[in-house]
């Protein structure tokens, strides 16, 4: 499983005012929490709250990268602000842009963007893709698995190859009305976009958005993860430092079959590979 | 029809372990030995197989009462003195390695104290110049009692010394750290306890990639297929990420095929001259597991040696 660590984030409150502050020891702590808990990638956004995001994201790239070498996942939804962290990175591990949709009514042509720049960062450059399109997010099967098939078709037509490619099926919180067939849709969607290619994309989900407002936020974030690894979901942007869901996921691809089982396997399980 | 290439790209691969360390190192051997490296399948292509396969030629510390005449006779000017037997086996039968086999100190073998112990580690070490394994005898009161002193006497060589099991590896995993070895991890034929004495040893400090994996041999005829599959399974786990599965193996190919009857058997007239059964018994063993990802072979007999050495020629 591909973990993504979600928290060095200016949406929490303590890395917004790290960003406010200058603070490199809360952002840095943070990077090196999230490694020992077993991140592959470490997922960098600015938030909303920071002046100029582009210096933002070129100072938590460089403040992250002083401290440990776990890959980043640069996370906006302006490419430009992507390439200002693209451009502060070491990707010699590797980087994940994270995301584009489709296309967008304001943007025709934003996937080719963040193709352009994962293809610049080298071979380990990758990119997660949004099942979302101009007309915004689907709430059905058939349109989530559309929308996958046109992002897989263009990548591999550039020769982006699918296994650099992660499709998230964007998971919508359950609390929201009406939003309690999605986590259903997702896992078939997910079972289908599995078979789009050969080597097929990485399955990816934003997973805390699920259980946003709730009153059991970690239960069901790691109840729908196991549910999501059993479809075949190979990545996710998850709280690492949960340990519950951690030791779901490391459970769960056990049971897939995906780790060698040995007594002592919690202690062990890291997200693997990039 | 050219054999295709299959190489292909891999999330993990096998790490390298070097055995024996010169004066440049603070040791005194001539040579060192470096296995694994592996970033595919078993001789997937040349460029992904890693270090060649070696070979370790068991020297035992006090001469055998139970071998077969036919592993007898090369050796039998040697066998009471483990110094001289090295010697033979490094320069008359091309060993890599010499794997040093405390049979002696079991209980029921001869029950010899730690000095022996010493001594023979001593004189082995004087004798040849090539790296050294150094194992115990299996019983594990001895093992614990003896071993950590021999570790010592070789403190500095870098040999590689064993083994530990999940049952028993504190005392002689914080010793080898401490004198600066490798380490031996066993399992039962058990890929599960092989994973979980890695991760036992490597909570203790050690670095994984210090670490060589036995995961017991079945000989040819004796359950062969449980060890190339268990192999098979460490190199598909090792490929695809597992940390603790990514170590070189080891594996007793000369005592294992040598305990089988249609090896030793000198009485049955329809099997064949015995005088090269037995060897054709240990090359065969050893050929199958060099296919399942083997990086140490411990072997035997001067004749299924150099076949096993000339297959290995050319494999890799």
């Amino acid at each position: 499983m591909i973990a993504v660590g979600e928290r060095i984030n200016g949406m929490f409150n303590d890395v917004k005012g790290a960003i406010a502050d200058k603070d490199k020891k809360v952002i840095q702590d943070l990077a090196k929490k999230q490694t020992e808990c077993g991140a592959t990638y470490l997922d960098v956004n600015v938030g909303t709250a920071a002046a100029d995001q582009h210096a933002t994201m070129a100072w938590l790239v460089e403040t992250i990268q002083e401290t440990c070498d776990t890959p980043l996942c640069l996370d906006s939804q302006k490419p430009d602000v992507i390439a200002a962290g693209l451009k502060a990175a070491d990707t010699s591990n590797g980087i994940l842009l994270n995301s584009s949709p489709l296309n967008k009514k304001s943007d025709e042509d934003i996937l080719d963007k963040y193709l352009d720049m994962a293809e610049s960062a080298g071979p380990q450059g990758k990119l997660i893709t949004l099942t979302m399109d101009k007309n915004g997010v689907p709430q059905d099967i058939d349109t989530r698995v559309a929308i996958a098939a046109e992002i897989v078709e263009k990548a591999m037509d550039r020769g982006f190859a699918a296994d650099r490619l992660f499709i998230d099926s964007i998971v919508l919180p359950v609390k929201v009305p009406d939003a309690q067939q999605q986590p259903t849709n997702i896992l078939a969607a997910i079972g289908q976009i599995l078979y789009l290619s050969d080597p097929p994309p990485h399955l990816m989900v934003g997973l805390s958005n699920l259980s946003q407002g709730t009153t059991e936020r970690s239960l069901i974030n790691r109840t729908f993860l196991a549910m999501a690894v059993s479809h075949g979901l190979d990545g996710a942007i998850v709280d690492v430092l949960d340990e519950k869901l951690m030791n779901v996921l490391a459970t769960a691809e056990l049971l897939m079959n995906k780790q060698l089982y040995s007594d002592s396997y919690l202690k062990v399980y890291s997200g693997g590979s990039k | 029809m050219a054999v295709p290439k299959i190489a292909d790209s891999y999330a993990g691969s096998v790490s390298r372990v070097v055995i024996g360390a010169t004066s440049d190192s603070g040791g005194t051997r001539t040579s060192t030995v470096t296995v694994g490296g592996a970033t595919n399948i078993v001789y997937g292509s040349t460029e992904q197989t890693g270090e060649k396969p070696v070979i370790a030629i068991d020297v035992l510390d006090t001469a055998p009462a139970d071998w077969p005449e036919h592993l007898v006779e090369p050796y039998k000017d040697v066998l009471d003195d483990p110094a001289a037997w090295a010697k033979k086996a490094v320069e008359e039968f091309g060993a890599d390695i010499i794997c040093l086999k405390f049979d002696g100190i079991h209980p029921d073998q001869g029950d010899k104290d730690a000095d022996h112990a010493v001594k023979v580690t001593k004189a082995v070490l004087a004798a040849v110049g090539v790296p050294l394994i150094l194992w115990g005898c299996g019983y594990d009161e001895k093992d614990n009692a003896i071993m950590p002193k021999v570790s010592e006497a070789a403190k500095g060589e870098n040999c590689l010394i064993g083994t530990v099991t999940e049952g028993n590896y504190k005392s002689l995993a914080a010793i080898a750290l401490a004198d600066g070895h490798n380490l031996i991890t066993e399992a039962p034929l058990d890929i599960n306890i092989g994973k979980q004495v890695n991760i036992l040893v490597s909570d203790m400090g050690f670095p994984l990639e210090r670490i060589v994996t036995f995961q017991s041999t079945g000989a040819l005829g004796y359950g062969i297929e449980y060890s190339y599959s268990i192999q098979e399974r460490q190199r598909l786990a090792t490929l695809g990420g597992d940390k603790m599965m990514a170590m070189p193996s080891i594996s007793d190919v000369g005592s294992e095929a040598w305990r089988a009857k249609e090896a030793k058997s000198t009485d049955v007239p329809g099997w064949g001259d015995a005088a090269d059964r037995g060897p054709a018994w240990e090359a065969s063993t050893a050929v199958c597991l060099l296919q399942s990802g083997i990086d140490i072979i411990r072997m035997r007999h001067p004749k299924a040696i150099e076949t096993v050495k000339n297959c290995i020629n050319k494999l890799s």
